[in-house]
């Protein structure tokens, strides 16, 4: 590890930045504000430094470029749409002492989760449809993952990597149309469960005014959610042994091979986790933005910037721009901001994304040697 | 002649003769039958779309074509260029051609500013660069530049607006013209039960077509454009020997970008609107789509293309439910119903599931675009007929 060196000093390069941004942040909008737009921005980084953290790990293992990863972030969206549906089937009752407006017995919709579970279980049930899906796409996304290596980018690893790039992006149209077909071009609304549908007085936690630093319960749920998520595939790379391997043939493959591993088999099991991030990052965005089928590619294009800014075939790096790009976004869209540079909004991400390829030429954390073709 | 080879002035020659004849080509259904009311791509908006984004898609050949450098960003040129063609017919003059070369002009500093800051870097990060370039520009034409780009909603000529150099009454709306022939003329020819239509407007953009075209062949066939192929090639063999690269990809890119800025400025020339929707990143999508559908680094590949998917865009899509019971109401009901719901996601408002399909397909097996599959089939029918001959009919060209 020749590099570990100035992997410090860019670390801490980029400390010093993040503690200098603050502070001069705090001065001008004041502390409360500070507060407030990070959550924002953690909020907002941490879908792209989900979607990033699964893009770089198949780029790491694979050298793939894969366009379609915004796809597996929709169909993981569409999943708990999916499982919120299949909960909600019901029969219908009619009910003799209601009428409708025509005197008609009413028809009442019961679900039939109400009668296996009863009345109040049921209805907690469809409730709870959004953290449910959570353990329902799983294996839905690692089965996508592993079919769509195993059956078409398998073939594209001795292919240059627009012709990658350029398949991928095919399969993302085709996945996206097929997910239009069945649920239609319209979002569907997906709530989030009733005991989270609230926002959070931070503020009056931690001694502010009340009802200054308010801020959504979902929101903070997907950031601790997404926290656990990176920090929990953090440790499987570390802390166990497929990691450990894992780790060595992103390393050199070769070698890998060598010693008798089949790090192919390994490797496509990595393509199946990083689908099931990406599918899971979109479970648990659903009730924040109804899903409807160009949501993967709308967020496609911020988290290949991401990568980029990050340094391709980085995983700290990847998760940290993603984190950093969603708090500069949220601080460029303050209203005071807006007034001084109209429309910084837009464009943050990508300014800041050529600004940093240009001085930075491999990213924030980028390794060596990696795509420099 | 004109200073091509034997076999490029017979390329141009044909394309010369089929664009020329493309109502007559594009029409082959009598009018009034089912078949010719969804086949037959004929009419002018659909053909000036043909000869347009075939523009489009030979200047971006020359760039990911020649250097292979990938650009993601391509529709942004384009944008530019239609945003200071209705601008020039706004305020100056309703003839076209003063707005065309504004649109080539524009689009030509951008790329050139787009250009020196991207092709500092190469393979995936350029492709990211010029995708975030795209993203900005389309980002502050729908916000913040409204004044200049008129926002979501565009810019169209309109009543208030009053050229400079064009005597039109008050309240009277502008109509784009060539020196005083509108662009909307079009002259009607009908044979039999045939009906072929002749646009003023798609013959104006085919000449520019065909410009470009030629001029896309002496690029190539140029000192120039080997400069090019050895950047694709291998650029560190080039820098050994002493050249510099970036001057020759820049002017690649610069002059992929005014071809963009041409079809900008056509494209408004025949429709007198520009909008943002034009920069958005999926229209670079579309025309690297075109590129590789027709064939990377061909010379006619990106026309055809063009071609391929517009015509797929327009007629798939028009493609209803009905129009299928009609073409299987011979078979039994059962039958009929059953191929109805399997054909009906793949066209209609499905069709992009058939281009992606396509489009997959073709990266898989056909690296080479439309151009390599049919050097194939021709090869195959070659071989038949020269069983025996030698090696010299089964050797195949290289697709340039």
């Amino acid at each position: 590890m020749d590099n570990s060196r100035s992997n410090i000093t860019a670390t801490a390069g980029i400390l010093g930045a993040i503690v200098a941004f603050f502070a001069v942040v705090v001065l001008l909008f004041g502390v409360e504000a500070t507060i407030l737009q990070t959550l924002d921005g953690l909020s907002k980084g941490s879908a792209y430094a989900l979607i990033a953290l699964g893009l770089t790990l198949i780029f790491g293992t694979l050298g793939v470029v894969n366009f379609a990863h915004g796809a597996l972030f929709m169909i993981g969206a569409f999943c708990a749409v999916t499982l919120s549906q299949l909960l909600k089937l019901s029969r219908t009752v009619i009910d003799e002492t209601k009428t409708d407006f025509l005197g008609n017995p009413a028809q009442i919709q019961v679900p039939y989760m109400n009668d296996w579970f009863g009345a109040e279980t049921g209805a907690a049930i469809i409730d709870w449809a959004v953290p449910l899906a959570i353990l329902f796409s799983i294996p839905i996304m690692v089965l996508v993952g592993i079919v769509m290596e195993r059956g078409l980018i398998k073939h594209f690893y001795k292919r240059p990597h627009a012709d990658q790039i350029l398949v991928t992006f095919g399969l993302a149209i085709v996945l996206q149309e097929i997910i239009k077909a069945f649920y239609g071009a319209n979002p569907i609304p997906t709530p989030a469960p009733a005991a989270f549908s609230g926002s959070f007085d931070f503020g009056a936690m931690l001694g502010f005014d009340p009802n200054v630093i308010i801020y959504p319960y979902w929101r903070i749920i997907y950031f601790a959610f997404g926290a656990l998520l990176i920090g929990g595939v953090f440790a499987f790379l570390q802390f166990t042994t497929f990691g450990m391997v894992v780790r060595a043939g992103m390393a050199d493959r070769e070698t890998v091979q060598l010693l008798g591993i089949n790090i192919d088999r390994r490797f496509t099991l990595m393509f199946g986790l990083a689908a099931a991030v990406a599918g899971l990052a979109g479970v648990m965005y659903t009730p924040i933005n109804s899903p409807n089928y160009h949501m993967g590619m709308d967020f496609l294009v911020l988290s290949f910037v991401v990568v980029v800014v990050g340094g391709m075939g980085s995983l700290p790096g990847a998760v940290l721009a993603g984190f950093l790009l969603g708090v500069l976004e949220a601080f460029a869209s303050m209203g005071e901001v807006l007034e001084v540079l109209p429309g910084l909004n837009q464009i943050i991400i990508f300014l800041v994304a050529i600004i940093i390829l240009l001085t930075r030429p491999r990213g924030l954390m980028g390794r060596k040697g990696v795509m420099e073709d | 002649m004109l200073g091509l080879e034997k076999k490029d002035f017979r390329l141009l020659m044909i394309v010369v003769v089929l664009t020329m004849l493309a109502p007559f080509i594009l029409n082959p259904f009598p009018a009034e039958s089912a078949l010719g009311e969804t086949f037959n791509a004929g009419y002018p908006d659909l053909m000036q779309r043909f000869v347009i984004f075939g523009i489009f898609a030979i200047g971006f050949n020359i760039l990911f074509g020649l250097t292979g450098y990938l650009s993601f960003g391509h529709a942004a040129f384009l944008g530019v260029g239609s945003y200071a063609a209705i601008w020039m017919m706004k305020l100056v003059t309703l003839n076209v051609i003063p707005a065309i070369i504004m649109g080539v002009i524009f689009a030509g500093i951008f790329a050139l500013a787009v250009g020196y800051i991207s092709l500092r870097r190469s393979g995936i990060y350029f492709s990211i660069l010029t995708l975030a370039f795209a993203q900005m520009s389309y980002a502050l034409a729908y916000s913040v530049l409204t004044p200049i780009t008129g926002g979501e909603t565009g810019l169209q000529i309109k009543a208030t607006d009053s050229p400079l150099l064009s005597n039109l009454e008050p309240g009277e709306i502008g109509r784009a013209n060539l020196f005083g022939m509108d662009m909307r003329t079009s002259f009607e020819l009908g044979v039999g039960d045939w009906l072929f239509t002749f646009n003023s407007g798609y013959y104006i953009a085919a000449v520019f077509m065909l410009i470009s075209f030629y001029i896309a062949i002496r690029i190539f066939r140029s000192p120039f454009g080997t400069m090019l192929r050895a950047v694709k090639s291998n650029q560190t063999r080039m820098y050994y020997t002493g050249l510099n690269a970036r001057p020759y990809t820049l002017a690649a890119f610069v002059i992929s970008g005014m071809y963009a800025g041409l079809a900008g400025g056509l494209l408004v020339a025949m429709d007198t609107q520009a909008g943002p929707e034009r920069m958005f990143w999926t229209a670079s999508g579309e025309v690297v789509l075109m590129t590789i559908l027709g064939g990377v680094g061909t010379l006619i590949g990106p026309v055809l293309g063009a071609g391929a998917i517009k015509y797929m865009e327009n007629i798939l899509s028009k493609i209803n439910k009905d129009i299928l019971h009609e073409w299987f109401a011979i078979l039994p009901d059962g039958i009929e119903d059953f191929l109805v719901t399997i054909i009906y996601p793949f066209v209609g408002k499905g069709w992009h599931l058939t281009l992606g399909l396509i489009f997959m397909a073709v990266v898989i097996f056909l690296p080479g675009g439309l151009v390599e599959g049919g050097q194939r089939i021709a090869r195959l029918f070659g071989r038949k007929k020269t069983k025996g001959d030698g090696e010299e009919a089964t050797q195949s060209t290289p697709a340039e």
